[in-house]
């Protein structure tokens, strides 16, 4: 026993991307602790967006040179394979656009610290300024989000979850209007969040404890040979699924994404709408088909109730929403639904694998793009409370000002699936992959896919109810007289919504080239 | 052996989920959650224990970590929540609803 220390190899090229964000991250830090405060912002908002654009590059040269490594790197903690580049891709993209809008003035609290209402707070106003350190904390969080979905052993997965989660749990605490609403989504998500993540770790324990190993590799070779019926793995299995499914927001894990997608600061919302919800079911998919994919016979009832509950809860309290908000958030629980039969598509050993993976791959990017684009409509429609978040006070915004709410309505229609934008395409790729898989699989797995997929287009139907009754409210009632105004954008939210419409508006048109690319990325599958 | 370490992890995982359940004080829940990352961890020990390899040890000090991290965040919201409303209860912070 006297083996000498290995050092071990980490490949640093491969994984540049998220190195250059967390690097980024931690200058940053540096910048607030060591740059007087006036030059605090002019040097966070080119560090933060150049960080995110060089990582975006690095993640193209390594697409381009076609080094898409075939194993694990990192001494097999982070797996960089297709899917993984693909959604790192996508993360980068959306989180430097809410970059774009968090950089607005007037979104966050001059001092959080001081109690809403104080003369402290007013002071912390009178002298201007916001939390610069709001831009650290971001790049953390998306450091976190793409590790959390390349992680290739539970305990990575677990400390990317946490990296994620931690900086947006304070970062929801710091919107500058709706104090008390800010402070009270934060403290819930807080809570909630730590608890999820709490049975995430247990299950990591019990599968650590069946399996000898928390590697996925190991894991999947444990199955293969392993008992499948120890009751420690199918705890793990569950409990592992509920720390999922929490950060993913699916029914019925799904009751802290109303409260914080409402109190957060808009940008926050929409990075969290975004890229926490691309980073979860990336990594939902991952641990579910690398680790536990011998397990699909335990763990599909399963995900077909939580899938089949996910979309008809949010597709049904949308409808009750008044607030614009709250609205959106049920609106992406629904949408979280009709991932999970995606997600449900993937299964065994099968060819059609490619096929669904690649299908998610491209619903999440056209269905994330577009939130971002939503969100930043939203922040430009104020009271002089704020923004005006109850839907009443948006009736007859399409006569007074026809081009917002005009793109308003392109957005909504792109979430309903019309065709023409981009979620026509994104959801008819799920269904088609649902269905296809389904039928492969013969016996009675097809009835229920087709059963589910029957079933997400008829939320798909309640769905549009609700995004077309906004629609109508805008353009076919008569404006209040003392309706919100329309801010004159910034022109970080002019290029926010720029270039959320021309995506939506540029997939749906031309769907094929990102269709390529998602194949592309999703052809190799997951490396095991 | 391993048996009761688990069944001594999964009492304290349960007291914990069933504290963040129950309880009312921010500050109680989420010691709640704190005892239920420290019965992962005992169950992280009793099985590297029982696999005869030291990765659940190591498991047990990044869980540390993360814990005294999320800790430092929870605390930060619960104060300022506190100072807020001059209530630390989880019933108490209920505008967000429906």
């Amino acid at each position: 026993m006297n083996d000498a220390v290995v050092a071990p190899t980490i490949e640093y090229g491969t994984l540049a991307p998220m190195l250059l964000v967390f690097g980024a991250a931690v200058v940053g830090v540096l910048v607030e602790a060591f740059a007087p405060r006036y030059m605090r912002k002019s040097i966070h908002v080119p560090l933060t967006l150049l960080s995110l654009a060089g990582a975006f590059a690095l993640v193209i040269v390594q697409v381009v040179k076609g080094a898409v490594p075939t194993a694990p790197v990192a001494m097999g903690a982070v797996a960089v394979d297709g899917p993984s580049l693909f959604i790192w891709g996508v993360i980068l993209v959306l989180s430097f656009v809410c970059v774009l809008m968090i950089n607005d003035e007037g979104h966050f609290v001059a001092s959080a610290a001081a109690v809403p209402g104080s003369a402290d707070e007013e002071e912390a106003e009178a002298a201007g300024g916001s939390h610069t350190e709001v831009y650290p904390l971001v790049l953390f969080a998306v450091g976190g989000m793409l590790l959390f979905p390349a992680s290739h052993d539970l305990l990575t997965m677990f400390v990317g979850l946490e990296v994620m989660s931690l900086p947006l749990y304070l970062l929801c605490g710091l919107a500058r209007r709706r104090r008390l609403l800010s402070q009270e989504a934060s403290m819930k998500y807080f809570l909630l969040g730590a608890f999820s993540s709490a049975f995430f770790l247990y299950g990591t324990a019990m599968i650590y404890g069946f399996a000898g190993t928390v590697s996925f590799t190991g894991i999947n070779k444990a199955l293969s040979t392993g008992s499948l019926l120890d009751p420690i793995l199918l705890l793990g299995l569950s409990l592992l699924g509920v720390g999922l499914l929490f950060k993913i927001g699916a029914a019925p894990f799904q009751a802290w994404k109303p409260d914080v997608y409402q109190g957060a600061p808009t940008p926050i919302t929409a990075l969290m709408a975004s890229g926490t919800l691309v980073a979860a079911v990336g990594a939902l998919l991952r641990v579910f088909w690398v680790a536990l994919g011998n397990l699909d016979w335990d763990w599909r009832p399963v995900m077909w109730a939580v899938a089949a509950l996910t979309m008809v809860v949010g597709a049904i309290l949308a409808i009750t929403q008044t607030d614009i908000k709250r609205m959106l958030a049920y609106s992406s629980i629904a949408h979280a639904g009709f991932l999970l039969i995606g997600v449900m598509a993937t299964f065994d050993k099968s060819a059609q694998n490619a096929k669904s993976l690649s299908a998610i791959m491209f619903y999440l990017l056209v269905y994330s793009i577009t939130t971002v684009g939503a969100f930043a409509v939203v922040t430009m429609v104020r009271d002089p409370g704020g923004e005006a978040g109850h839907l009443s006070r948006w009736a007859g915004l399409g006569k007074r000002s026809p081009i917002l709410a005009g793109i308003f309505a392109f957005f909504l229609l792109a979430f309903a699936g019309i065709p023409l934008t981009s979620g026509f395409f994104g959801k008819y790729a799920v269904f088609a992959a649902a269905l296809a898989s389904g039928s492969e699989a013969g016996d009675s797995l097809g009835g229920w896919m087709t059963g589910l997929v029957v079933l997400g287009v008829v939320a798909s139907a309640i769905a549009a109810f609700f995004y077309v009754r906004v629609i109508v409210l805008m353009f076919f009632s008569d404006p209040a007289a003392d309706g919100p105004s329309i801010a004159v954008p910034s022109m970080g939210t002019v290029a926010v919504i720029a270039i959320s419409l021309l995506i939506t508006v540029g997939v749906g048109l031309f769907p094929q080239p990102m269709l390529d690319l998602a194949n592309q990325a999703a052809s190799g599958l997951f490396i095991r | 052996m391993t048996t009761h370490y688990l069944v001594l992890s999964g009492l304290l995982f349960a007291i914990g989920a069933m504290g963040v359940l129950i309880r009312r004080n921010a500050i109680v829940v989420f010691m709640c959650v704190e005892l239920m990352l420290n019965a992962c961890n005992l169950a992280f020990v009793a099985f590297a224990r029982q696999n005869g390899n030291l990765e659940g040890q190591i498991i047990a000090f990044f869980v540390m970590v993360v814990a005294a991290a999320e800790v430092v965040v929870g605390l930060a919201i619960i104060v300022t929540i506190f100072r807020t409303r001059r209530s630390a209860s989880v019933d108490d912070a209920n505008l967000l609803k429906y």
